[in-house]
């Protein structure tokens, strides 16, 4: 790992302050992708800054029926916060389902939406990577490309973003809240990260100065009858090849309101809002919901070793609709 | 730089540059070897150590981040599980013992607290039976490469009885 030195931030001033006024710093928290990053280096800061110690640890409930999750909460003390797994279950089981118990203890919200977007090419030193090296091509693209995405990918990056938060975060239509010297701002998490297009290496829109300090969740209440479902090469602390966030609500055998998001295919936290203009107001049934998966997915396009994931992501949104519709909520 | 780690009970200062990871800490500086460096990239779980009574990869951590922690790696262990490993055949080559050891004994006060896995049918219930899928799921992030996996199920069941 390449020398660097650390300061321990005791204020959000003065972490936002660092930043401000030095190159290649970077925040650390959980430091479960950095301190890898930076071990493999690909990730070289002259300076880390140690976050941990600031005041962002708390789940408030927001006078409108939403909650407020602060940036350094860890990934799993909100799967088991009581208001998560009544209100949120999608994004619980989103997060049970990500990473190891381990893993799940050191990271954190923040640290979460951060973890880069990747795939093996990015790690290898040898091989061609438009993230690691930009301009330098695309290694996966016609080689091993189990893993890559069949949305959003460009002719320079097909990796796919790896989170399972995130996907239920998109779902949910949490908002990022960012602050810096020059102030804070909110972002929708659907418009945080980036699609590669021709700087892969981009991957969300957090300004160099910026950091996280907040994720907030707006009042869902078809989120209460939500689930989450993954599908990996092994059966626990995996990525997925495909994973699913859904959340329904029908009356008199009519889908009145639908919410679905995918994991594993698309280059970001896919929002599936083509489904979700088919669905509402159809029938609550299999036709509807292959009808659906199936529009959803038009747009894909995979390659000889990545296709699969097309068909397997139409079943897996039906299969999950199905079992909210038949066993209802992971609550 | 001059840091202070509590480590088993104990304060123990050492010299490090701040890239030393808690497992190296624990390795190289103070002799500690019982915690093992098998991936040293968070895949693994043969690093895993308890910060405050939570299990944590020990190679994904800078020391310096842990400075006021309570860390408690297998050395500072006395625990019923350790008798019960033996007991169920838990191991064979026993390089990933400590870490699955400091891990199940995190795993235990995490279903103690009532935390879900993504093993539990209904998220929003506490206090569910540690079955086999529960056990294997909660302790996924710990691998056993001779395949000592029943024994150690096993063993998990016997103590969280």
């Amino acid at each position: 790992m390449k020398s660097f030195s650390y300061v321990s931030a005791p204020d959000t001033g003065t972490a936002l302050r660092t930043i401000a006024s030095n190159e290649d710093v970077k925040f650390l928290a959980g430091g479960t992708n950095l301190v890898d990053l930076m071990r493999e280096g690909i990730e070289q800061p002259s300076t880390v800054v140690d976050i941990t110690r600031l005041p962002l640890t708390g789940i408030e409930e927001l006078p409108g029926g939403g909650i407020r999750v602060g940036a350094l909460v860890t990934n799993s003390r909100l799967a088991a916060d009581p208001l998560i797994r009544t209100r949120y279950p999608v994004l619980a089981q989103a997060i049970l389902h990500g990473a190891s118990a381990q893993l799940r203890n050191m990271a954190t919200v923040g640290g979460n939406l951060l973890q880069r977007t990747r795939c093996m090419y990015f790690y290898d030193e040898s091989a061609a990577c438009n993230k690691r090296a930009p301009g330098s091509g695309c290694g996966a693209i016609g080689g091993f490309s189990r893993g890559g995405a069949v949305l959003g990918a460009s002719e320079h990056c097909i990796a796919t973003h790896p989170s399972d938060m995130a996907v239920a975060l998109v779902m949910l239509d949490a908002v990022v809240e960012v602050e810096s010297v020059r102030g804070t701002r909110r972002i929708p998490v659907a418009e945080f990260h980036r699609l590669p297009g021709d700087t892969p290496h981009i991957e969300t829109v957090l300004a160099a100065d910026e950091l996280i300090t907040a994720v907030e969740l707006p009042p869902v209440p078809v989120a209460a009858n939500s689930r989450y479902r993954k599908v990996r090469d092994r059966a626990s602390y995996a990525f997925a090849l495909v994973s699913v966030a859904a959340a329904l609500a029908v009356e008199d055998g009519v889908v009145t309101e639908v919410r679905l998001a995918l994991g594993g295919v698309g280059t970001k936290p896919w929002r599936a809002t083509e489904a979700e203009r088919v669905l509402l107001g159809r029938p609550a049934a299999e036709e509807a919901f292959r009808g659906a998966a199936e529009a959803e997915l038009a747009a894909a396009e995979g390659g000889t070793q990545n296709a699969f994931k097309i068909e397997l992501a139409q079943r897996t949104i039906v299969a999950t609709l199905r079992r909210l519709l038949t066993d209802g909520s992971a609550a | 730089m001059e840091i202070e780690l509590r480590i088993n009970g104990s304060a123990r200062r050492l010299d490090v540059s701040p890239q030393v990871s808690l497992l190296d800490a624990l390795r190289e500086y103070l002799g500690l070897t019982g915690t093992k460096k098998g991936c040293d990239q968070g895949a693994c779980g043969a690093c895993t150590v308890l910060a405050d009574g939570r299990r944590i990869n020990a190679c994904l951590a800078l020391a310096v981040q842990y400075q006021g922690r309570e860390i408690t790696t297998i050395e500072g262990v006395d625990h019923p599980l350790q008798e019960a490993f033996v007991r169920t055949d838990g191991f064979q080559c026993g390089y990933c013992t400590p870490g699955q050891i400091c891990s199940a004994i995190g795993m235990l006060a995490e279903h103690k607290d009532g935390a879900p896995s993504a093993a539990t049918e209904h998220l929003a219930a506490t206090g569910g039976e540690l079955d086999d899928e529960e056990i294997r799921e909660r302790m996924s992030g710990n691998l056993c490469r001779c395949g000592a996996y029943n024994g150690i199920v096993s063993a998990i069941k016997e103590v969280a009885k």
